[in-house]
């Protein structure tokens, strides 16, 4: 009886206990413990116990050069994809909203990219990427064009990895905003269209507006994803040549299974994680306004 | 009457499990590289486990990603591998100094080459059985030179200008990795060759004037006549050109060769390709001869005895003779010196052995528990001596930098001039 009224009077922490423990084991306890190792010099190399050295191995992997390109590369390949796939994938979305014969195919063929495996598609355009055998030189080459070093070289490689997550992920955005523009009623743009407002008019003053919150919800969503990218990079170039395409999570990588400095490492690796943390507060907040 | 019973069946049960987990404990788990001897051990193991009633569990993992593994499995105490193949010259100083290795005292090193097992050697004891060997070669288009009126080069000399006359258009001249860290291990014969090393007695010397003329030459090489987008090649992207005719020559280790002459893989044919040993440098001819991997057991082992069994199975001579046939060339000696066995294997690989076994070097990289980092060192300077065909000025600076370096690491790793 007694355990009864206990129960019935903690109810509203025991049932969610199971969720709450879940996230502390697999959420913040990994959290709290990178934190940790990055305050300790622990490196396999050294072969000796790791011991606490407070802040010392941030002072050092902050001021690395490595590191700052590598942080500013994650930011250009994040921002540069995700800016080209905001406006083709709306564009996409924007045309794939009218009725046409095979529509429902399109959208199949537009699913593709997005269930391919990121290390098969790693490996499939670098076969195409190759400057003397690859697909992607033969084309340029047989139009009368120079052949490109794609991945090859320190000055493309950025742009060429850029151009296979656009091409992975555009239909992500154009799925989601195909999503939202399904739901909106027609009677704004009707209303609109009788008072004489062209098409163009009418996406750029009606649909877009209202559409936006779908929008900007997509383009945050693929912003953290992209930021995180390691696969596709790791595939195709392990983060060369040299070090041109290391992003956060390769030099993360390099420093922990390359070098074993593991105290560095989490260094990289907490940076990377108060960066994409950033960009979840904004996207709840963004969330709130667009409620209100 | 009751009591004893129930004690009676209380024990035949307690037996019975206790009989159970025993059978159970007969399991190893062993961990193998995705190398043509992993599959040769793979092929052979349903008939160990059958002579031995020791279940054997193999996991198979590409070359990084088993350091990888290993090192997060030991380094978190939480392995319960018993065997493993490990690089020597890449694990080796790690693993050894983490003591993941355990010492093989009791095992028979007579039939294995006296530097070799010095490579193993840590703290007076074997910890590692050599197992593959390879060298550096010279793989080369037997139709294209005979076309171009050329020998097969044996000096440097020779080597620039059969590399020069044969790159036309769509054919590259000569080719080596350049892909930083990967084409250290290929520019250390030419550092040899030119009088250089990497590290010598414990202190980075690859700032000496020797080591940057073999760096500039590679560079001048493989910048000059590589394919396009050479310093993103490794040889899993050089084969692929040689084997689809878009390469004249190419230097790299000689466990390729069976597949470059492996009528399934090759559209080339066999009578086009030739082998030969790297052409000599200016100062020496010493191609890097190399335990390039070996077969260890766990420190953290719990059952050392089956692992040991295993072990001896896996590395004993009549393994080792079977694998000889496939082309993979095996440490041990006594293969090599029984003419039945070499009577099967490729001659261009006997013939060079033979001259590796008398003059090669047996390490092709900064052999150092760092050696990760100080093989991306090194490969900076490889990418400015290719994007620069070896004429760039900042290579001596950059040599001089990066020694130092990886003088920090050697130090901050207690093996500085050691």
């Amino acid at each position: 009886m007694t355990q009864n009224s206990y129960t019935d009077s903690n109810i509203r922490w025991i049932y969610p206990l199971p969720a709450i423990l879940f996230v502390a084991l697999l959420m913040v306890f990994p959290v709290l413990y990178t934190t940790y190792i990055s305050l300790t010099n622990w490196t396999l190399t050294s072969g000796t116990a790791p011991s606490f050295i407070g802040l010392s191995n941030y002072g050092q992997v902050l001021l690395e050069p490595r590191f700052l390109q590598a942080l500013w590369r994650t930011f250009v390949f994040t921002f540069s994809a995700v800016a080209v796939e905001a406006v083709l994938g709306v564009a996409a979305a924007l045309l794939l909203n009218r009725v046409f014969v095979g529509r429902s195919v399109v959208k199949l063929l537009l699913l593709l990219p997005l269930v391919a495996t990121p290390v098969a598609v790693g490996i499939v355009f670098n076969l195409f990427y190759d400057p003397t055998i690859g697909l992607a030189n033969y084309v340029l080459e047989s139009l009368g064009l120079p052949g490109s070093s794609w991945i090859s070289h320190a000055d493309t490689v950025l742009f060429s990895l850029v151009l296979v997550d656009v091409w992975q992920w555009t239909p992500m955005i154009t799925l989601i905003v195909l999503a939202g523009l399904a739901s909106l009623s027609d009677e704004p743009a009707e209303a609109a269209r009788i008072d004489g407002a062209n098409e163009w008019q009418i996406i750029r003053l009606i649909t877009l507006p209202m559409v936006m919150p779908v929008i900007v919800t997509a383009v945050i969503l693929r912003l953290i994803d992209a930021l995180k990218t390691f696969d596709i990079i790791f595939a195709m170039t392990g983060g060369g040549p040299g070090y041109a395409s290391e992003t956060l999570n390769l030099i993360g990588y390099k420093y922990s299974f390359e070098y074993f400095r593991m105290g560095q490492a989490a260094v990289i690796l907490m940076v990377l994680f108060l960066i994409v943390l950033a960009c979840s507060v904004a996207i709840t907040r963004l969330g709130k306004r667009i409620e209100r | 009457m009751k009591t004893t019973l129930k004690l009676g069946l209380a024990m035949a049960v307690t037996m019975g499990l206790s009989g159970a987990a025993l059978a159970q404990t007969k399991e190893i788990r062993v961990l193998l590289a995705n190398h043509p001897y992993g599959e040769v051990l793979k092929a052979a193991i349903p008939q160990f486990e059958q002579q031995s009633g020791i279940k054997v569990n193999v996991e198979s993992l590409q070359e990084s990603q088993l350091t990888t593994k290993l090192t997060t499995e030991f380094a978190t105490n939480s392995s319960s591998v018993d065997v493993f193949m490990t690089r020597p010259l890449q694990d080796g100083k790690l693993f050894a100094k983490n003591k993941w290795y355990e010492p093989l005292g009791g095992y028979d090193f007579s039939d294995y080459p006296a530097n070799t097992v010095s490579i193993v050697t840590y703290d007076g004891q074997p910890n590692i059985v050599p197992l593959v060997t390879e060298w550096q070669v010279l793989f080369y288009r037997k139709d294209l030179l005979e076309a171009a009126g050329l020998k097969v080069p044996t000096n440097f000399d020779e080597l620039t200008a059969a590399a020069e006359k044969l790159n036309t258009g769509g054919l590259a001249g000569f080719a080596s990795r350049g892909k930083g860290a990967a084409a250290v291990t290929q520019l250390s014969t030419f550092v040899y060759n030119f009088g250089g090393n990497y590290l010598d007695k414990g202190v980075a010397v690859f700032d000496s004037k020797e080591a940057v003329d073999g760096i500039r030459y590679y560079g001048k090489l493989v910048g000059s006549y590589g394919p396009r987008g050479v310093t993103s090649m490794s040889w899993e992207n050089i084969l692929p050109l040689f084997q689809a005719g878009r390469i004249a020559m190419w230097t790299d280790a000689s466990v390729f060769y069976g597949q470059l002459t492996d009528p399934a893989k090759s559209s080339l044919g066999a009578d086009k390709i030739g082998i030969a040993n790297v052409p000599a440098g200016p100062k020496a001819n010493s191609p890097f001869y190399v335990t390039s991997w070996g077969i260890a057991m766990a420190s953290q082992s719990k059952k050392k005895d089956l692992a040991k069994t295993f072990l001896e199975w896996a590395t004993s001579k009549e393994l080792a003779a079977k694998a000889m046939e496939a082309n993979i060339t095996m440490a041990r000696t006594s293969v090599w010196e029984d003419k039945a066995v070499t009577a099967k294997v490729d001659p261009g690989l006997v013939e060079t052995r033979a001259f590796v076994a008398k003059n090669g070097n047996p390490s092709d990289r900064p052999f150092m528990s760092a050696v990760g980092e100080a093989r991306d060192l090194i490969g900076e300077i490889i990418i400015e001596s290719i994007n620069t065909k070896g004429e760039s000025p900042q290579i001596d600076q950059m040599a001089k930098d990066r020694a130092v370096k990886v003088n920090t690491l050697l130090r901050d790793t207690g093996e500085y001039g050691q």
